[in-house]
């Protein structure tokens, strides 16, 4: 929303006061500002009324005249203007030689063969209107030279306020609103809005008007006939403009001036078109037509204002095209309501149709307000068009009140919030000066919040605070830290082994971290060839929240196969694993993706390597084992073979796996891909066993290696479990090697004792019974 | 006699100076000062000579034998430290001015600031909370004092989900849960709830370089018996000031968040001209960073906590901002596109 800065001071006399700088408390205590504060009519300098006394056609221009001109030098002066509303007789703006349009000052210039002695100028060009069509027409009487800003409200400071931060203030909507709120910055007074006193017109008749239905809280209407005037005078065009409203004719001008003034918006019927207004909803959808001659579909939750049955306007929105105001309307019922806000906010969503009236009605405005509005506008009406008529009396109908608001506040309530001690002078002359009632007694501030605060804003004693605070000025607040007891502050696991895992896989095993969004990514995914499963779906949108991350992480690797020849990355983050059929909650993990992609590794070392990994977090963050079992694939994308559930606590905690190649071969022809896939919070459950120390033995170890023709470890480890020697310490896979027999595993057994030096035979004891029950299954020792 | 001496020191010098490896030199020990060497050969003959001689010959044949015995010590010391010499001669200068491969991972930025903010507010006896992406109406809004149909929801687009679900559009989503998960420590013990929770957030907007549909952000609550508007400041400032290193100048101005009462909108002083005025503040000298402001009472109310006898404070920031301003990471969409070209570069980041 524009603020003009004269139309505030038509309500609280800002002179002398440093403008700009209260519209920098304003933004700090009120609402946001712009960043650009428009310095209206700074634009144009010397500008002045003049009169065109003679119209010549241009010997060589069709479009150029040669005008003289009056502009109160005594000598008249030649001017080659090429506006087409040029017309002997007529007052316009005028640049005289030296005056000033931008950055352009007025020298003499020849225009085919003319010398143009000064500048007739359009609204657009001194910035007062948009319309450049022709020059300036102006129908007062003003002598010729007076300067036009002496006459018309040309300078102005223009600031923008960021609507959203008025979202909660429906007293803002309007420039009174908004002066007050200059007042109370400032400490001047807020001057009365002055209005015409309604109860003169009691003894007129009164319209036909009901409210048939509750979302409807208050109509006033009123009638008036012999309106004569159908163009607004020049300083309340300029107001609108400078609001960024354009000028339309007399009568909506002031209604649009009213809402933008107090901020209640207003709608004039042509009188013909209402003759019994009712206010009430449709039982069947229909089609209406509005003012802007859009066809709209009104189902049967709209709130309408109908004479008699049929459909005038859409409530709060917008009038219909049959009953606006047209040429030949002299005679107009004014109406001035106010509707229920959410259904006003509903009906607009319903109708994609968001409207100045509309946006200020879903912020609760005022009742109170209406009857005054009616006054105001009353006003400015005969103000500027003496010979209307009013001819009804004020019909008014008040159907829901809001409750009053009277709050009780000690000072020590305001106090704790504040953190400081602001004078009781201070607050109750901040609060009066925002118009709220409030008293002191024994500590206690008893204030009543005025009406128009209290649709829904100040309605709690902590808005109480926010008035006080805003005014005193947050600049003036201290900054400290709190006092309060010491306990020890625990991290959740969960977010502790998180934290551990990205540890993990960024400084040991030096993996990339990355994110990415939550739902398939089905388009890139489709070029990979993988299909996007059914999942849970965002309302209204093609997005599929994504059951894994692996499909994501893909499309995540195919975009850097060309960075590096080898890199992992990873990620924690949700997915969506079905959704709980009594409960109707989505299943929502913590998963942590982990996808290494290599062009050098082959594919075994690699999904080796993502073995070890998950071993690694298992080992570091739990001080426990993984194991492995075989799993048949669930989705297309996964290999057919090698997917192996991790095992962690006697719990399945994700799963390792490779992609099938037909993925795989998309991305890279020659590369490899494994990932896994854990969640974060399964294994988070875990208990950490700890670290065990095992003081080491003083007499020294004893390797003993055996190759043995398998091409699986399980056997053998499984073997030397069951003979269970104390004597075994360590066992791992020391070398692997293929040949045309097939695979050797060499297996290296470290040997330890305690109490003594081991004997060759204690060994040997071990290792044959090994070698006996190994062949006895067909693991056979490399000849 | 005398003359075998001489003869003997003769080619003992000759056989030295051949000797070029400590084996070599062992065998001339052996062949002159051993048993059967010839030192001992030439006592064998003293037997034959007078009192007077048999002194002067022993003692220049003992002196042979020491100065033998020197002169193969000197000459072992002397090709030991040859070898060393060559050992170390053989190691060439080493190109330490080629680049260091450094071989890393990478943190998501994101991590990085989040840890940061984390840090600061544990340190100051904080709780770090995590919270789920899909929450319900009554988590992202209800419970927050906005009901359906309060234009504030205007405010954010919201993906909602076909079970009635939603991603949630603010952190503060975690706000009821954590007022009830520890009320009762609160009233019962007296310990304030103090609390941060970061999280991803999620909004229906269009995208570009400024704007994203998924970002992070990190809300911290504190309530308890006497909290006002001077500690949320100084919270706020510590938490900038440690995340920027530096000293950050903050202020509030008027904001409207429907469950905060007052409500704020925190601006920070400028961190590229410090508050003189440049483009990247528009001139003004200050940045909006977040919204913050004092719990509303319907929000304590509704996390079972009585708002006439508790106050406190909330805040949210926006984590991915605060990375994009502290690493000047110009794209936003840059932060979910998985491109290790940008994120590779985010290594651990302590102070």
């Amino acid at each position: 929303m524009f603020i003009s800065m004269n139309w505030v001071g038509d309500f609280v006399d800002l002179e002398g006061l440093d403008k700009l700088s209260l519209i920098s408390q304003f933004s700090l205590s009120v609402a946001e500002v712009e960043n650009d504060i428009f310095m209206k009519g700074e634009d144009i300098d010397g500008i002045v009324v003049a009169e065109i006394k003679s119209v010549e056609p241009h010997p060589e221009s069709n479009k150029l005249h040669l005008l003289k001109v009056d502009a109160g030098q005594g000598e008249l002066v030649d001017v080659v203007c090429g506006a087409p509303n040029v017309r002997v007789g007529m007052k316009t703006a005028f640049a005289p030689l030296g005056s000033r349009i931008g950055d352009i000052t007025i020298a003499p210039r020849k225009l085919a063969g003319f010398t143009s002695n000064g500048m007739c100028c359009a609204e657009a060009e001194i910035g007062i209107s948009d319309d450049g069509s022709g020059i300036m027409d102006i129908t007062d009487d003003i002598a010729n030279g007076t300067p036009i800003k002496d006459v018309y409200a040309v300078d102005d400071i223009v600031f923008e306020v960021d609507n959203k931060s008025l979202t909660n203030r429906p007293d803002l909507w309007g420039h009174y609103g908004i002066a007050r709120e200059f007042s109370a910055l400032s400490g001047r007074p807020l001057k009365k809005l002055e209005t015409v006193e309604l109860s003169q017109f009691d003894s007129l008749p009164k319209l036909d008007m009901k409210i048939e239905d509750p979302l409807c809280y208050r109509y006033s209407c009123i009638k008036v006939d012999k309106v004569n005037r159908s163009i607004s005078p020049v300083n309340m065009r300029i107001r609108l403009y400078y609001a960024g409203m354009r000028p339309i004719n007399f009568l909506a001008d002031i209604t649009n001036y009213i809402m933008l003034e107090m901020g209640q918006p207003m709608h004039a019927f042509d009188s013909r078109k209402v003759e019994n207004i009712r206010i009430k909803r449709f039982g069947e959808p229909f089609d209406f037509q509005t003012l802007d001659k859009e066809t709209r579909h009104i189902d049967t939750d709209t709130l309408m204002i109908c004479n008699g049955d049929t459909p005038v306007a859409i409530a709060g929105i917008m009038g219909g095209l049959d009953s606006e105001i047209v040429d030949d309307t002299t005679s107009l019922t004014l109406e001035s309501a106010c509707f229920d806000p959410a259904s006003i906010r509903k009906s607009t969503v319903r109708l994609s149709h968001r409207t100045d009236a509309s946006m200020r009605y879903e912020k609760s405005l005022d009742p109170e307000m209406t009857v005054p509005a009616v006054g105001r506008f009353l006003k400015h009406l005969i103000d500027y068009d003496p010979d209307v008529k009013v001819i009804s009396s004020l019909t008014d109908e008040y159907v829901y009140k809001y409750p009053e608001v009277s709050l009780e506040l000690t000072r020590a309530f305001i106090d704790r919030y504040t953190g400081i001690s602001i004078s009781d002078e201070k607050i109750l002359s901040t609060l009066r000066s925002l118009e709220f009632e409030a008293e002191l007694d024994n500590d206690v501030f008893s204030v009543k919040v005025p009406t128009f605060r209290a649709t829904k804003d100040v309605v709690n004693k902590a808005a109480v605070i926010k008035e006080i605070s805003r005014i005193y000025g947050f600049d003036n607040f201290p900054q400290y830290t709190v006092e309060a007891p010491l306990y020890p502050v625990n991290m959740s696991t969960e977010k502790n082994v998180e934290e551990q895992i990205k540890d993990i896989l960024v400084v040991r095993e030096r993996l990339h971290e990355v994110h990415s969004y939550v739902w398939w990514y089905t388009d890139e995914c489709k070029e990979l060839g993988i299909e996007t499963e059914d999942n849970i779906r965002v309302l209204n949108s093609n997005l599929v929240i994504r059951n894994s991350i692996e499909p994501t992480q893909l499309c995540q690797v195919n975009k850097n196969t060309l960075t590096a020849p080898e890199f992992g990355i990873f990620e924690v983050g949700r997915v969506v694993k079905g959704v709980d059929p009594e409960t109707n909650l989505v299943n929502e993990r913590k998963m942590l993706c982990v996808t290494l992609f290599s062009k050098t590794a082959a594919l075994e070392e690699l999904y080796l390597r993502m073995r070890d990994i998950v071993a690694v977090l298992a080992d570091d963050i739990k001080h426990r084992e993984v194991t492995f079992e075989k799993r048949e694939p669930t989705h297309s994308w996964q290999h057919p073979k090698n997917l192996n559930a991790v095992i962690c606590g006697g719990k399945e905690i994700g799963e390792i796996g490779l992609i099938h190649p037909s993925i795989v071969k998309k991305i890279d022809k020659k590369c490899a891909i494994v990932y896994a896939e854990i969640d974060v919070a399964d294994f988070a459950e875990l208990d950490s066993l700890g670290i065990k120390y095992d003081e080491p033995s003083k007499y020294p170890e004893m390797e003993v290696d055996l190759t043995f023709r398998t091409a699986f470890f399980a056997p053998i480890g499984a073997t030397l479990k069951n003979i269970g020697s104390p004597l075994v310490k360590n066992v791992s896979v020391a070398d692997i090697y293929d040949d045309e027999k097939g695979r050797a595993l060499t297996v290296r057994i470290v040997f330890s004792d305690k109490e003594k030096t081991l004997t060759r035979d204690e060994v040997n004891e071990v290792v044959n019974e090994l070698i006996e029950k190994l062949a006895k299954i067909g693991v056979a020792l490399k000849q | 006699m005398f003359e075998k001496v001489n003869e003997l020191q003769k080619k003992f010098s000759e056989s030295l100076q051949a000797a070029d490896s400590s084996q070599e030199l062992e065998k001339i020990r052996v062949e002159f000062l051993g048993k059967k060497g010839s030192v001992t050969d030439l006592l064998k003959g003293m037997k034959s000579l007078g009192v007077e001689e048999k002194k002067q010959y022993g003692q220049q044949v003992n002196k042979l034998k020491s100065e033998i015995s020197d002169a193969i010590s000197k000459k072992v010391e002397e090709l030991h430290k040859a070898a060393v010499e060559r050992e170390i001669n053989s190691v060439p200068e080493f190109d330490v001015s080629a680049p260091a491969r450094l071989r890393r991972g990478s943190y998501h930025p994101i991590t990085l600031v989040q840890r940061d903010c984390e840090r600061v507010f544990r340190s100051m006896g904080f709780t770090v909370e995590d919270y789920s992406e899909i929450v319900s109406d009554y988590e992202c809004f209800e419970s927050l004092n906005i009901p359906k149909d309060h234009p504030a929801r205007d405010m954010q687009d919201t993906y909602y989900l076909t079970n009635g679900q939603l991603l949630k559009s603010q952190t503060s989503a975690a706000q009821n849960a954590i007022y009830k998960k520890y009320r009762k420590a609160l009233i019962e013990q007296g310990k304030p709830i103090k609390a941060v929770f970061p999280g991803r957030c999620f909004r229906n907007e269009a995208t570009d370089a400024c704007h994203e549909n998924t970002f992070f952000q990190m809300e911290g609550v504190m309530v308890d018996k006497n909290i006002g508007i001077p500690n949320l400041i100084f919270f706020m400032k510590t938490m900038l000031s440690e995340v920027f290193r530096k000293d950050i100048k903050v202020r509030l101005r008027t904001g409207f968040f429907p469950f905060v009462e007052p409500g704020f909108e925190l601006d920070i002083s400028c961190l590229i001209c410090g508050g003189e005025g440049c483009p990247s503040c528009k001139h003004s000298g200050w940045l909006e960073l977040c919204p913050c402001g004092m719990i509303h009472p319907e929000v304590l109310r509704e996390g079972g906590i009585d708002p006439e006898e508790y106050t406190g404070f909330a805040f949210g920031v926006g984590l991915t901002r605060l990375g994009m301003m502290k690493y000047n990471i110009a794209d936003i969409r840059d932060l979910n596109s998985g491109d290790l070209k940008c994120l590779s570069q985010f290594t651990q980041d302590r102070e």
